[in-house]
């Protein structure tokens, strides 16, 4: 029984006349999980999320939600609750009408119905805001009686839809850890979907990173950001320094590659075999690089280069590095000292290093 | 400076706000206080056949006669509050029809694909193209006892002599049911193609099934536009005398043929105004308060 998944997703198709939205998913979510989709607009995220919700069928695959089919059951029948990205509060209702909308339906006793309604109201800190419609709250007020609704009624699971992208920058962040809070408090499995890859990391247990209707990968947030399957999954979430290489020699674990574009043989970790001539991506992050004016002692990949460019954003700055071969690496490192004393100057030549077990080899 | 562009502002406003005060002034205020005027004048057999209500009486005195009993008149016969009432009636119950014809047909139009929209939302107005009078008159070769409708039901089988429709209220009801459902069906519209779809899916996800998030969230909302097509249907249909003149039989008792009649049988003006000016402040009143209620709303939030 416990190896039951709350939804099971079976190799769900979608198509709208030629163009395959969603291709051939397969997807697991645990009870009281927090999972997010992830993926650029257009990658099928939403579609998926609306067919959870019945607002899309299948073409082809199935859906079950707790072990029932829900292939031909209408929205208003599922255990599930959506949040709308444009959170579609009913206008001619107060915040109080919209909460109550949908334990209404299930015929709950009027006393029971005003005593969840409070309860939600308080959750979400709009209290004072019962009796006001919509058009009379601000972004963030009506995000907050959106969330309040869905939560109402104690679905299964809640599916969110963009939730946070009408929000401007500090209450997004602001909101995305209330969000975690409450997902803690009500135990209700989140699916939520979004394209900004930090938030899926700040929220979710879990990150579904979606490409051209497929799941590319999935995984916590520090799998997906230390151990990318592929290129495509390694450029997406955070930044990344894509080193091209062939596989000279090694013993199964450090491995020897030519890295033509930057004119030098570097050593990396990767614990499978790699057949010698083999090509090869070495992806490397900015922040697991140091940048210094001397070769550190003890140094394995060193490489030499100017700094073509600075992004000070405060508490750390970005170089872009031209290097002697041609290539152009991406450095960041937090501002520790006040002042910014030692601070690296433009156009100054630098030395980049970094450990063999910080880079990750992508084959895919 | 400051002092010259505000003055600049104002006579600006101002000549923006004058075609539309000047037009109402000139074609609304001025012949109602002109039909007011001989509703409260005396008749005489003259042209005018009304007689002046300021004189001159002896020694210089400038005199003003008001003549209500026009109005005193009105309630004296009852044909006048019966006119009223049926008028009444028609009206309303043709507005009951024509939003029930008019609501699916509009939420049809407004549901249906973009590219056919425009297409169908022409053939409801395309009627308009041919003159009312013309329409009507095509209504009377419809329903007349030997008429297209009796004659396809007769060579059916379906009856043996002609059901009588023509000069019946039940030819008035059709035929303005039919004239005036455009005006039904297009603020309706309107307001239906403007309304987001996710509160549908909103309502279905919070677990109300389709006829119910109708009757919750989209008649609600259409709610403007119902009260639009409502008084844009009923005001004219009170006082309507074409077509009732023209299918209605000698039995249909409407206000607009009661002042056809006043004005030109009996050429007697003066309680033909005050037959129209009674109608006006009848229908006139309730919008007013309707619309001081809305505005009430509306700065309540």
């Amino acid at each position: 029984m416990t190896s039951q998944p709350l939804i099971r997703i079976e190799r769900v198709s979608k198509r709208f006349g030629d163009f395959t939205a969603v291709n051939q998913v397969d997807l697991d979510i645990q009870k009281g999980e927090f999972f997010a989709l992830l993926g650029a607009s257009g990658c099928g995220k939403t579609t998926l999320l609306r067919m959870l919700g019945g607002f899309e069928t299948p073409t082809e695959g199935r859906i079950l939600i707790d072990g029932v089919d829900m292939s031909h059951v209408p929205p208003y029948e599922r255990p599930v609750n959506m949040m709308f990205q444009s959170y579609a509060l009913f206008p001619h209702m107060t915040v109080e009408q919209n909460i109550a909308f949908g334990l209404q339906q299930d015929r709950m006793p009027k006393a029971q119905i005003a005593e969840r309604v409070k309860a939600m109201l308080d959750m979400v800190q709009m209290t004072p805001f019962a009796k006001r419609k919509p058009a009379q709250l601000s972004g963030g007020q009506r995000q907050r009686v959106a969330l309040a609704r869905s939560l109402a009624k104690q679905p299964k699971v809640l599916l969110l839809d963009e939730p946070l992208g009408a929000l401007d920058k500090k209450l997004r962040e602001q909101t995305q850890l209330e969000l975690v809070n409450i997902q803690d408090k009500v135990g209700i499995t989140f699916i939520i979907v979004t394209h900004d890859q930090e938030e899926a990391m700040t929220m979710a247990s879990r990150v579904g990173i979606m490409k051209e209707g497929r799941i590319a990968q999935i995984g916590t947030p520090f799998e997906v950001y230390e151990t990318p399957n592929s290129r495509f999954v390694g450029d997406f979430i955070g930044n990344a320094n894509m080193i091209e290489a062939t596989v000279k020699s090694g013993d199964g674990s450090d491995w020897h590659v030519e890295a033509e574009s930057l004119g030098t043989v570097i050593v990396t970790r990767h614990e499978e075999s790699l057949p010698s001539g083999s090509r090869v991506t070495v992806m490397v992050r900015p922040e697991k690089v140091k940048i210094s004016r001397e070769i550190p002692p003890g140094a394995v990949n060193c490489v030499t280069g100017r700094i073509s460019d600075i992004a000070y954003l405060g508490d750390m700055s970005i170089y872009h590095v031209a290097l002697s071969g041609g290539a152009r690496l991406q450095v960041s490192q937090a501002n520790l000292r006040h002042g910014g004393g030692g601070r690296l100057a433009h156009d100054e030549e630098v030395v980049l290093t970094w450990a063999p077990g910080d880079s990750v080899v992508l084959l895919g | 400076m400051s002092g010259n562009s505000s003055l600049k502002q104002k006579l600006g406003r101002f000549l923006v706000g004058l075609p539309p005060y000047g037009w109402l002034v000139v074609f609304f205020l001025l012949p109602f206080l002109i039909v007011l005027k001989i509703s409260l004048s005396e008749l005489q057999a003259a042209i005018p056949p009304f007689k002046a209500i300021f004189g001159w009486a002896e020694d210089n005195v400038l005199q003003l006669r008001l003549n209500f009993g026009n109005y005193a008149y009105l309630f004296s016969d009852e044909l006048y509050v019966l006119a009223y009432l049926n008028s009444l009636k028609v009206a309303a119950l043709s507005t009951l029809l024509t939003l029930l014809i008019g609501y699916p047909m509009a939420y049809t139009i407004a549901r249906s694909p973009a590219r056919i929209r425009n297409a169908l939302l022409m053939l409801v107005v395309l009627p308009f193209w041919t003159s009312l009078l013309i329409r009507v008159y095509s209504w009377m070769g419809i329903l007349k006892n030997e008429g297209l409708l009796n004659s396809f039901l007769m060579g059916l089988g379906v009856i043996d002599s002609p059901i009588q429709i023509m000069e019946t209220n039940t030819a008035v009801y059709i035929g303005i049911v039919y004239s005036y459902l455009p005006y039904m069906i297009l603020p309706l519209y309107a307001t239906l193609e403007k309304m987001d779809l996710t509160l549908l899916e909103a309502a279905a996800d919070l677990g109300c099934p389709p006829f119910k998030a109708f009757l919750r969230i989209t008649l609600p909302l259409s709610l403007p536009g119902i009260i639009a097509g409502t008084l844009l249907v009923f005001i004219p249909a009170v006082g309507e005398f074409v077509i009732p003149d023209l299918l209605g039989g000698p039995d249909t008792l409407m206000i607009g043929k009661v002042i056809w009649a006043e004005f030109f049988d009996n050429r007697d003006w003066p309680v033909a105004s005050a037959v129209a000016v009674a109608i006006l402040v009848l229908l006139v009143a309730p919008i007013m308060l309707y619309q001081r209620n809305e505005a009430r709303a509306e700065e309540k939030g």
